[in-house]
């Protein structure tokens, strides 16, 4: 043993990057094996967007579909489950997003992550896993959404690439808000508190298009209704899927999405560093 | 050759305006084992925690290894390991499943990950519960489980904090083994403990950290040296022969509830002699005799002012904290 000190340059620094992504995928295994283990938090996520399907179709829908523009009041609630099922699969994407708030928080107590700290792993690696693991959970969570949605009458009229921009839409957006999730996870100063402040993303497809149109909403509500993040991301996908018109819905989306994982990577690294140790 | 694995100068931490760390010198050769011994909240797992880069110091320098705990933090992380008072295994992964988990940050690659995985098991005798969730498993395998993942890649230097409190006899006695093997096969460990036994059995060095200053450092017999605690016990039937002894044995200290008698003594066979002839003469009759020969809890006691665990030790006088610095 030797004590010699070696300033390492600049080698380490690309073999750190190309850890980080093994790294990554180690963490991201790591967090799919929580899920098959404890499937608790996944059931929670699948089987609340479906409640809430079926609570605004069929309780709801007859009367809201029939407020639609330009839908025949008898028709209405096969209209409405065309117009809600963006909205809840909206729902399904920011709901697991407070799956990741939760298990980053459960970490956070763990004497794991201090480990992690003292050994020589990329923090964006630790909270990647989180973030994949959680995004993968939210995709399937909105397969079996859609499923439910197809089993009580919902018929998209989408193509196949109108599908496949659909697929690729909802996972920028389950990556960008599990990204958040994650910071609102490591802020959270304990693990019941976790999953207070993602909720408000659960609830904000219901103060944009997603539940009615932005234009029945009083003015003062009406600006944040259009220009909030879900809206472009459900008028995306009811474009993709319903063949309504798009104008430009899905660049805004994508620029939201890239806005929100930025701002989550940015939060959630700067609150790793504090958040870790006793 | 002795080089040095842990050099620390005027460390300082404080959290608020608490003072946890009050500028701490501390050296370990590399090989050797040091234990950190104090009570609660005297700076032990916060000097810890900066050498493992989890805390940044406020002042001072600290090097493991040659690197900066500040500067060079990937440096000190890949040569060292951290087994810490709170358990750091992953709860939800079973034993085997955690072992893999560390191999793989280390990059072992898949064959030696799977490799070394069964080596630590078979070493830390959890072959049986390797496949078992961690709920099934004991204090003490638990801890076995988070040595273990601190040892996946043979780090050169180990920090263990509180390695055995909350631990049954029999489990700390296997990991005093398990430390020991480490030591065997010359790995630095720096271990803090408020048992003095551990220190005691474990450490080449004892360094005592008390109010987040190391008021006493040395090996465990130049310690025990400082503290002139050696003492003969007597105890006798009535109060009337208590009396009468305490008047013979002028320099005794008296416990009148247990009617116990205190006399100051070498722990020779010659001044114990002198003593019992002295009782004989006198026609005291003596009935209970016990030797006390000083030991770390002595020194412990009378360096940090602080009652130790067993709170039943005879009061010995509180040594200057300034004259024991050394």
């Amino acid at each position: 043993m030797t004590t010699i000190t070696t300033d390492h340059p600049a080698a380490p620094a690309t073999r750190r990057q190309s850890h980080v992504v093994a790294d990554s995928i180690t963490m991201l295994r790591r967090n799919l094996l929580h899920m098959v283990r404890y499937p608790g938090l996944s059931a929670f996520t699948v089987g609340g967007p479906i409640v809430f399907l079926l609570l605004f179709v069929f309780v709801f829908g007859g009367t809201l579909g029939a407020g639609l523009p330009g839908v025949d009041p008898a028709g209405g609630q096969q209209a409405y489950l065309a117009y809600v099922m963006p909205g809840i699969l909206a729902m399904t994407v920011a709901g697991s997003a407070s799956g990741a708030s939760i298990t980053v928080a459960m970490d956070m107590t763990e004497g794991i992550t201090a480990r992690f700290r003292t050994m020589a792993i990329s923090r964006a690696a630790v909270l990647a896993g989180h973030v994949l693991g959680n995004a993968i959970q939210g995709l399937i969570a909105v397969v079996l959404v859609l499923g439910v949605g197809l089993l009580v009458g919902f018929r998209p009229s989408g193509g196949l690439i109108d599908w496949i921009a659909t697929a690729g839409v909802i996972a920028l957006f389950a990556f960008a808000l599990n990204w958040l999730g994650v910071a609102m996870g490591m802020q959270a100063k304990s693990v019941e508190t976790a999953s207070n402040l993602p909720l408000i993303l659960t609830f904000l497809p219901l103060l944009g298009s997603g539940f009615v149109p932005t234009g029945s909403m009083p003015d003062w509500l009406q600006w944040f209704a259009q220009y909030q993040p879900f809206t472009p991301f459900i008028e995306s996908v009811r474009g993709l899927l319903l063949g309504t018109p798009l104008d430009g819905d899905v660049w805004f989306a994508t620029g939201w999405a890239i806005v929100i994982a930025v701002a989550g990577y940015a939060w959630s690294m700067a609150l790793y560093e504090r958040k870790s140790v006793r | 050759m002795t080089t040095t694995a842990i050099d620390v100068r005027g460390l300082r931490k404080s959290y608020g305006d608490k003072t946890v760390l009050d500028g701490i010198d501390l050296s370990v050769n590399a090989g050797s084992v040091t234990a950190l011994l104090g009570p609660n909240g005297a700076g032990k797992t916060t000097t810890v925690h900066i050498l493992s880069t989890l805390v940044r110091p406020a002042g001072g320098t600290a090097f493991v290894n040659g690197s900066d705990v500040v500067r060079d933090q990937d440096g000190v992380r890949a040569s060292i390991g951290l087994t810490g008072q709170f358990s750091a295994v992953d709860g939800l992964l079973t034993g085997e499943e955690n072992l893999l988990l560390m191999s793989r940050l280390r990059h072992l690659g898949a064959k030696r990950s799977k490799t070394r995985t069964a080596e630590l098991l078979e070493q830390f005798d959890l072959v049986e519960a390797a496949r078992k969730p961690l709920a099934t498993y004991s204090g003490g395998m638990k801890r076995r489980l988070d040595l273990a993942m601190t040892l996946v890649a043979a780090p050169s230097v180990i920090f263990l904090d509180e390695p055995t409190t909350g631990l049954d006899p029999r489990s700390r006695h296997t990991m005093w083994d398990i430390v020991r093997a480490l030591v065997a096969d010359g790995t630095t460990v720096l271990l803090t403990t408020q048992y003095l036994d551990e220190a005691d059995e474990l450490a080449d060095r004892i360094a005592v950290l008390d109010g987040g200053r190391i008021v006493a450092e040395g090996t465990p017999d130049e310690l025990k040296r400082l503290v002139p605690g050696g003492h003969i016990r007597l105890r006798f039937a009535d109060a009337a022969t208590l009396d009468a002894a305490a008047r013979l044995l002028d320099d005794s200290t008296r416990d009148d509830v247990g009617l116990g008698l205190s006399v100051p003594s070498d722990g020779g066979v010659g001044t114990l002699r002198t003593i019992l002839d002295r009782l004989a003469a006198a026609s005291l009759e003596v009935d209970d005799l016990s030797i006390h020969t000083p030991d770390l809890d002595d020194f412990f006691f009378a360096l940090t002012g602080q009652q130790d665990q067993t709170g039943q030790k005879d009061q010995p006088g509180r040594v200057d904290r300034q004259g024991t610095e050394s």
